[in-house]
């Protein structure tokens, strides 16, 4: 983050923990807050929603990295989460994952392109088990797919 | 339906059912076309399809005489977009937008079917919902108003009787008659353990205290492969709300929680906006229908973690920490959320609250079997053709569930299992499909209710990747704050993987079945002790798939890719090419062109003919895509 960037990221954190009036039972939501608005929580936000709710750094970063719906890594133009849930496992969805790491070219363990073009994350179920499997891309669903699939649903996110 | 009325609080019982009285006759012979836009319809389009049809109805001036809803879920997701008329109860699945104009000319006015979009199932036409198989053996009662009430009208619920109940219980009933009533109505808990809800509401309520009470809805549906408790949300959040209503007027408290998960942005927003209302009438808040009773409804978002379905993991989320569970000695009902007594139930077993003080313990305790009373919610998907939600009597056996109202296989594989309870459940085999569903049937076997997943699997689904699926999820969920569930799952998620890599020594089930025995019985919470589960029911009914990836290097269902090889028949290729224009490393040779064996002197001389196709199996990454688009199934999978 250049230094305009994390100035303006915490001056909008501390809107967000105002707007909670700064209780500390509201860690939670206020992270929740913070991250739909960088879809990812940069450190400054961090360090500055444990000195205004006077819980400590590590205390925040453990609630931060407990939750699966924080990440603290910034992600790429594009979302895509594949279902993992049970119905979307038996009926294909790792060949998905395995189809669009390959097409995004995502080493083993990595999320994000090189490009910060796409993310590419699972998720634990959309609860659309009717079309299994399913994937989302940027919050719109896909659903009774073929790995033979994926490469026209990168190509419309050109 | 545009609303003509501003909302008023409502000071009594009696001005409650004018309000229903009113809102009847305004809803009197008015028909109504029910656009389902449950999350399953809208990906298939049905918000197209509602527009398309507000708008048909718009063109010919119908405004006022046809009301366009749109719905909650209608359960048969398999079909969707759903659409149904009322009052002429006909039932049209796979609506897309174009049938819009014919479906209000011809069955809005004209009261006539399309015959072209009725649904058909074995030579039989099937006009309204109650013909169609999937609803025939349903028995409705939490489910019983989706798509009859716009989720977004708090006026459809009170016009269909809704917070009739509270009304009741608040001036006709003392608290401890409500707890009896509940108890006497044999109501478990649908959220998994299935623990008797009066008696969970009757140790609240004994307790006495200064500092006020707690009661909490759990919809962090956590389980993959279920979506029970978001559809009730989505479709009539005022059932819950009304249950969590009574629930806090029996047990004494003031305030409440709903804990949502963050994955639902609609069920969130439908719920927001349904407390919203329930405020604006006075049935929720201050002084509730005039009564002086108060009660509030706080909504939290759920951080996204599966330990939270603990209760004590659920409160310490609320108050804002990590979701780790404490020690069971002290029961929430006792010291719950902020240490105050506390009850908690998931979204179907309040919803199940108003339908039972509205006919009566004795009605609910006639249906269902022995131990478990009234009905279950379940998500019915996999292998089969009608995926979707249904409600069913408990009682009922797996092969009605899975053979009527499943409607059989999808697809050209037999059955092989069926999971049921997510990933602390099992997977149940064939020769158990005429057993009762039920709490108690269920443990029996080794699985377990949970909140109502229910995935069937056919015989292309590996049991032993299976069982690495669920411990793969488990030692992620795993919050990691003892020993036996943190580090059991992972080991026990290594052997699988091991097993399901062909790198399995013969020594090594008896070894997972002891590390499974342990964290069964030395973990601290449900997740952890329920954890061995999937690894101990596929190894009770599957043992040989187990031991074929162990001793032969084999895996019979052709699923983990370490132990498959594709190869291509040449007698059975007919040189189309689609295999290499589909496979991701170009890894099939072969020249598209007529099979030899049926090209002529003259194709020879021409040059049309094909060579077959082959893998060169070193380069193969296992995609599987050759075998998915072979016309001619030459492509095997050993």
């Amino acid at each position: 983050m250049t230094v305009a960037e994390t100035e303006n990221a915490i001056k909008h954190t501390d809107g967000v923990i105002e707007s909670y009036g700064a209780k500390r039972c509201d860690l939670i939501h206020i992270l929740q807050d913070v991250q739909e608005e960088y879809d990812y929580l940069p450190r400054p936000a961090l360090e500055r929603v444990s000195e205004k709710l006077n819980v400590s750094l590590p205390e925040v970063l453990r609630v931060a990295t407990f939750y699966a719906a924080f990440s603290l890594e910034p992600r790429g133009e594009h979302l895509i989460t594949v279902c993992t849930g049970t119905a979307c496992h038996v009926k294909g969805a790792p060949r998905l994952i395995d189809a669009l790491q390959r097409d995004l070219g995502l080493e083993e363990g990595q999320e994000t392109t090189d490009d910060m073009k796409f993310t590419l994350r699972e998720v634990r179920c959309v609860g659309c088990c009717s079309l299994a499997p399913v994937l989302t891309v940027d919050g719109r669903i896909h659903g009774n797919l073929a790995p033979e699939d994926i490469s026209d649903i990168l190509e419309d996110c050109f | 339906m545009p609303l003509c009325m501003t909302r008023e609080k409502i000071g009594s019982p009696e001005a409650l059912n004018s309000l229903a009285g009113r809102l009847k006759e305004r809803a009197g012979g008015r028909k109504m076309v029910s656009v389902c836009l449950g999350t399953g319809c809208r990906a298939e389009g049905s918000g197209e399809v509602y527009e398309a049809i507000r708008e048909a109805v718009g063109e010919l001036g119908l405004e006022d005489e046809v009301i366009v809803m749109g719905s909650g879920c209608h359960g048969l997701c398999a079909l969707g977009p759903l659409v149904i008329l009322t009052p002429d109860d006909i039932f049209y699945p796979k609506v897309s937008p174009e049938d819009a104009t014919e479906i209000i000319e011809k069955s809005v006015i004209g009261s006539q079917p399309v015959d072209r979009l009725l649904y058909k199932t074995g030579g039989k036409t099937c006009r309204c919902q109650s013909e169609v198989p999937f609803y025939g053996r349903q028995e409705r009662i939490v489910l019983g108003l989706n798509g009859i009430v716009d989720p977004h009208m708090i006026e459809d619920y009170i016009r269909e009787g809704g917070y009739q109940s509270l009304a009741e219980v608040l001036y006709k009933y003392p608290p401890e008659d409500v707890v009896s009533e509940i108890s006497a109505s044999g109501l478990r808990g649908r959220g998994g353990g299935g623990f008797p809800t009066g008696r969970k509401w009757e140790s609240c309520r004994a307790v006495e205290t200064e500092d006020g009470k707690f009661v909490i809805c759990n919809a962090d549906e956590g389980d993959p492969g279920a979506f029970m408790d978001r559809s009730i949300m989505e479709a009539n959040p005022h059932t819950v709300i009304e249950g969590m209503v009574i629930g806090a007027y029996a047990v004494g408290a003031e305030e409440g929680y709903i804990y949502i998960r963050k994955e639902y942005p609609l069920a969130l927003n439908t719920l927001q906006c349904a407390l919203e209302q329930a405020r604006d009438y006075g049935l929720l808040g201050h002084d509730i229908l005039g009564s002086g009773r108060d009660f509030e409804i706080n909504v939290a978002r759920g951080g996204g973690a599966f330990v939270c379905g603990e209760s004590t993991a659920l409160t310490a989320s609320i108050e804002g920490r990590v979701g780790e569970p404490g020690a069971k000695h002290i029961h929430t009902t006792e010291s719950g959320l902020w240490g105050r007594p506390t009850v908690l139930n998931n979204v179907e077993t309040w919803a199940n609250v108003p339908e039972i003080i509205k006919r009566g313990s004795r009605w609910f305790a006639s249906i269902g079997s022995e131990g478990s009373k009234g009905t279950k919610v379940f998500s019915l998907v996999g292998a089969i053709k009608n995926t979707g939600l249904i409600e069913v009597p408990m009682g009922i056996t797996l092969r009605e569930i899975i053979e009527d109202i499943g409607g059989g296989m999808a697809g050209n594989h037999g059955f092989k299992a069926v999971q049921t309870g997510g990933p602390s459940g099992g997977c149940i085999p064939a020769d158990h499909l005429d057993m009762k569903v039920d709490f108690d049937s269920l443990i029996e076997v080794g699985s377990m209710m949970g909140s109502g997943g229910m995935i069937v699997m056919d015989e292309s689904s590996c049991m032993v990747d299976v069982a690495r699926y669920f411990l793969d999820f488990l030692r992620t969920e795993s919050c990691g704050k003892c020993t036996p569930c943190r580090d059991g799952t992972e080991q026990m998620f290594m052997i699988l993987d091991r097993i399901c890599r062909g790198k399995a020594g013969e020594d090594e089930l008896g070894k997972l079945e002891e590390i499974a025995e342990l964290v069964r019985e030395t973990s601290l919470c449900k997740l952890g002790s329920s954890a061995p589960n999937p690894v101990l029911s596929t190894l009770r009914f599957f043992r040989d798939e187990y031991e074929a990836h162990i001793r032969d290097k084999k895996c019979p269902a052709g699923v983990c890719s370490a132990l498959i090889e594709f190869s291509i028949d040449q007698e059975k290729c007919v040189c189309c090419g689609r295999c290499a224009n589909e496979c991701p490393v170009d890894c099939i040779a072969g020249t598209a062109g007529k099979p030899p064996a049926k090209a002529s002197e003259e194709d020879h001389q021409e040059g049309k003919v094909g060579e077959p196709f082959l893998i060169d199996v070193q380069e193969c990454v296992k995609c599987g895509s050759c075998f998915d688009v072979c016309p001619t199934d030459a492509v095997e999978k050993k």
